[in-house]
């Protein structure tokens, strides 16, 4: 059993080096189920398409989060077959216009999850179909979004 | 339990909604008219509709999204409408009176007439609290056995 | 049961804001659009103004069904940023309390689901049988809702040879009720015309979504948190994955049907070899990191990601419920369904039910339709289909 983990381990490691190749800045494992990979913002698109498409992998859901210097977005991939959950991170340094590309248009298990981003944090997704607000109030004020850091 | 209900002119009809919740004092509502609880033997009767409404039965915690609807249904409402709040969250929030998302407390919106804390409350004490709003609507009296 | 279907479109309520908001043309739904927010209540927030011990009490009231599963996902997300290895007689009593859990969601279910049919008795029969369970959880817990069984590190009630006995009794009595259902779904005509066929999600949609939990299986998507990324007791019980290829309402009812006997089958499993030993250990502080959790709830996956900066407070603590992917499947199963199936579409996916409450359809014409309204018209095609099955041949 834990020799097939391992091996499920190296071939998702060796698929994602091959399929980002410069794109993966860092790679590192947490615990066996559990990889972390950091790349550019303006790499995501292409990251997600390798991790769905070529890799065959799930997006379970992205993160948000206000880490003061930068914003970042983490986008957790499950691996079903392999028991690995795979976080794919940006960090998305323009704070006054934080923006990064929708992966929305080809996949649509991403559509609330951006827009539920959006809300909360004010990380605009360019390029998504539907842009519009998910889950604050009809009245809730524009320009406040409540993960925000206070100032 | 031992409930003995005076002077109720005919069956009440009970309004339910829900102004945000997690659903457990929802379904712990409904559960009253499954036959362990079996609360239609009180004469209550579920209203799919307001404007048949005697009681209004409240839960969950007042998000802002869902301020203008409790506060239309309870307008709709044919006067005398007596409203129940149903959980701690339709009683005073819970903790989620610290959410950016929270409006006012039920009370603030529409006036409460009976408190049924809990989270949930068991079914039992959800159909003592109805019991309680009914004869007070009926000006009858309720003797708890 | 007396509770009375509204005749009639309601009054039009302009300015209330709606769940579900459906267009149709004829008798043919052709849009949907669904609005969140009744229910948005912060969570993620109101957790970093808690210690990591006191947020299962906040995330447990997330989803009254689901009431375990948040609290399970989030105690794993914590112990795998932490490190902490949980000690077996923990892992099989967690395992214990999600299946019970798994059992009484689907009973409810299956009650609600005779509700919008129609069935009033199979209601009543549902959510009178899982009172069994909800004594089962009161038997360890004190309480039929909300048990607060999970705890970082472990559980914190233990299950003693009463509540053993009592567990196997409640398993016992509701075994026959869960082969009963299963029958019924395989067997009854009726059910059979009015869900085949009903609520189509094809598996390629399935994938494309992130369809979770019985809804995805239902359409072919073998994919179950216990078997892929195991944890609790699953990979030490015999059990399995229920899928079904019809990709429709009846696909997904029968999903839920199997998946209560295999529930029965972990659950006592689990009793009979629940180890000795301590039911949890004390964890430590948490270093500054990153952890992720998550766990087969009876909707689908729920996960949970946490974050720390090495305090006793999540500086973030992000929550996704396995509905908040099944939800847009409606933007593929509903349009083109009749407004008869638009309830049982929708609730095939087991909603919370108090949106499903707020669903309104628009006509071309400006008049509204409500929920009450579309449950009268399924019930009336339950009728209908009923009569036509069952007269004899002439």
């Amino acid at each position: 059993m834990s020799g097939d983990r391992t091996i499920a381990r190296e071939r998702i490691e060796s698929g994602v080096r091959e399929g980002l190749g410069r794109r993966c800045l860092a790679l590192a494992w947490s615990s066996r189920e559990r990889l972390w990979i950091d790349i550019e913002p303006a790499s995501i698109r292409d990251a997600v398409a390798c991790m769905c498409r070529r890799l065959g992998a799930r997006l379970a859901t992205a993160t948000g989060f206000d880490a003061a210097d930068a914003f970042e977005v983490l986008y957790h991939f499950a691996f079903d077959a392999e028991g690995i959950v795979a976080t794919l991170r940006v960090r998305i340094q323009d704070r006054e216009r934080p923006e990064i590309d929708s992966v929305a248009d080809f996949l649509p298990s991403a559509n609330w999850i951006e827009r539920e981003i959006y809300d909360i944090l004010g990380i605009r997704f360019r390029g998504h179909p539907d842009p519009r607000r998910l889950l604050l109030s009809d009245d809730w004020p524009e320009g406040v979004h409540p993960l925000r850091r206070k100032a | 339990m031992n409930l003995a209900l005076r002077a109720l002119a005919r069956s009440p009809w009970v309004f339910h909604l829900s102004t945000g919740s997690c659903n457990n004092c929802d379904i712990e509502v409904l559960d009253c008219l499954t036959p362990r609880f079996d609360v239609e033997r009180f004469g209550i009767l579920l209203a799919p509709s307001i404007r048949h409404a005697d009681v209004l039965l409240v839960t969950g915690s007042v998000t802002r999204q869902s301020v203008i609807r409790l506060r239309r249904l309870y307008e709709q409402a044919p006067k005398p409408c007596l409203v129940i709040a149903v959980g701690t969250c339709a009683c005073s929030q819970h903790f989620f009176r610290e959410s950016y998302h929270s409006a006012e407390p039920v009370d603030r919106i529409v006036p409460v007439d009976v408190y049924v804390p809990g989270c949930p409350p068991k079914p039992e004490a959800i159909i003592v609290g109805a019991v309680k709003a009914i004869a007070k609507l009926r000006g009858g009296s309720v003797h708890v056995g | 049961m007396k509770t009375k279907i509204p005749i009639g479109p309601y009054h039009p309520l302009m300015e209330e804001p709606e769940s579900f908001l459906l267009d149709v043309d004829g008798d043919r739904i052709t849009g949907i659009d669904v609005r969140l927010s009744y229910n948005h209540r912060g969570i993620e927030k109101l957790s970093e103004g808690r210690t990591f011990e006191q947020v299962p009490f906040i995330v447990e009231r997330i989803c009254g069904i689901c009431s375990n599963s948040h609290p399970y996902a989030y105690v794993l997300a914590f112990e795998d940023l932490a490190g902490i290895q949980v000690p077996e007689r923990a892992q099989y009593i967690r395992t214990i309390v999600a299946e019970l859990e798994r059992i009484h969601s689907h009973f409810l279910w299956i009650g609600l689901a005779g509700h919008f049919l129609g069935y009033n008795t199979v209601f009543m029969w549902a959510w009178k049988h899982r009172e069994d369970i909800l004594d089962a959880f009161e038997a360890i817990s004190g309480n039929r809702q909300n048990y607060a069984v999970m705890c970082p590190g472990g559980v914190r009630w233990d299950i003693d040879d009463d509540a053993r006995r009592l567990i196997a009794e409640k398993i016992d009595a509701i075994e026959p009720k869960a082969r009963l259902f299963l029958k019924a779904i395989c067997d009854d005509p009726v059910l059979h015309a009015r869900l085949r066929g009903v609520g189509v999600l094809p598996k390629e949609d399935a994938i494309a979504y992130g369809a979770l939990g019985p809804t995805a299986r239902a359409s072919g998507l073998a994919i179950d948190v216990r078997r892929d990324h195991p944890y609790g007791a699953y990979d030490r019980v015999e059990w399995d994955v229920c899928v079904e290829g019809g990709c429709d309402v009846l696909a997904k009812a029968m999903v839920r049907a199997r998946e209560n006997i295999e529930s029965i089958r972990i659950i006592r499993q689990c009793l009979r070899d629940l180890p000795p030993g301590p039911i949890r250990v004390e964890p430590e502080e948490a270093p500054a990191g990153e952890g992720i959790g998550h766990v087969e709830a009876p909707r689908g996956e729920c996960f949970h990601y946490v974050r720390s900066d090495g305090g006793n407070r999540p500086i973030r603590h992000k929550v996704r419920a396995p509905t908040f992917m099944n939800l847009p499947t409606c933007q593929v199963t509903v349009p083109g369904m009749t407004l008869a199936d638009t309830t049982i579409v929708l609730a095939a996916i087991d909603p919370c039910y108090c949106c499903t409450e707020r669903t309104v359809v628009v006509r071309r014409d400006g008049s509204r339709v409500g929920w009450g309204d579309l449950v009268r018209l399924s019930r009336e095609k339950t009728e209908r289909l009923c009569r036509e099955i069952r007269r004899p041949e002439r």
